[in-house]
């Protein structure tokens, strides 16, 4: 049985990740941010797994798992990192987050 | 067309849906539901693409732990109020996205290996092969990343702890 060509993966994945770059810029609430960036982690994801089966080596299924441990461990700590500023300014948006702005 | 073309391009336009339903519905709790489905949409890719493996993984750890504790953070804060748009930053954000998706498309694209070197043996992206590489050739990566996760979780419940 014929496949799906490698350039239809890699493109998609390039779809997907380029409009995780749009959340991450347009929206003003940090959850919806982080989710943009969790579907900017799955396209390259979905790199990594398309190279592996069409370059025939199992290492990008093992990076796949690393960035899946990184990724659970940076929505952790991203999410607390959201509770802790609610609490401080009852508002989660980034626009507001400019402390550090001269 | 044959029919694994059409299957492809059936899941790769509903992807770029729920995609674009995550970054533009207003809602946060809407967008965290159409990410679950573009999650689920990436495993049954991973299944077909003879990662079995990482795509049960990913149904595990992604649409199930991660965003489950999306949805609790969310209805934790209780943010019912849709947040306002930045108008100004879309056009920007549209055209720069649109150069990032060309120049990502055609520098992946520029090397094409050889058509279909796997063949589709059982062995390929079984937990066993996955394991085996795991611990033979990443096992250092692998403790690093255990000794992430309890990095991760000492600093979630430091960070999120209510100051006595």
């Amino acid at each position: 049985m014929q496949t799906v060509p490698l350039n239809y993966y890699l493109i998609l994945s390039a779809i997907v990740f380029s409009i995780g770059v749009i959340g991450v810029l347009v929206r003003r609430n940090l959850i919806a941010v982080l989710m943009s960036i969790e579907l900017m982690l799955n396209a390259v994801n979905l790199t990594f797994i398309a190279f592996s089966r069409f370059l025939g080596s199992i290492e990008g299924q093992v990076a796949v798992f690393f960035v899946m441990a990184v990724a659970a461990a940076e929505a952790v700590i991203g999410l607390a990192i959201v509770i802790s500023v609610f609490r401080h300014r009852q508002s989660v948006d980034p626009q507001e987050m400019q402390l550090l702005k001269w | 067309m044959h029919l694994p073309t059409l299957i492809f391009f059936t899941l790769a336009a509903f992807l770029i849906i729920s995609s674009l339903l995550v970054v533009f519905l207003p809602n946060v709790v809407h967008s965290a539901l159409a990410l679950v489905t573009a999650l689920l949409i990436i495993s049954i890719f991973f299944v077909v693409l003879q990662a079995p493996m990482v795509g049960v993984l990913q149904v595990l750890v992604y649409a199930g732990a991660i965003m489950v504790l999306f949805l609790f953070v969310i209805m934790f804060l209780n943010l019912t109020a849709t947040e306002p748009r930045r108008r100004a930053w879309l056009s920007f954000a549209g055209l720069s996205a649109l150069l990032l998706g060309g120049v990502l498309s055609a520098m992946l694209t520029q090397s094409e290996p050889a058509a279909d070197p796997v063949a589709a043996t059982e062995l390929f992206g079984s937990p066993e092969m996955l394991a085996r590489s795991l611990f033979n050739d990443f096992v250092l990566p692998f403790e690093i990343a255990s000794v992430l996760l309890l990095v991760a979780i000492v600093g979630a419940v430091v960070l999120a702890k209510r100051r006595s």
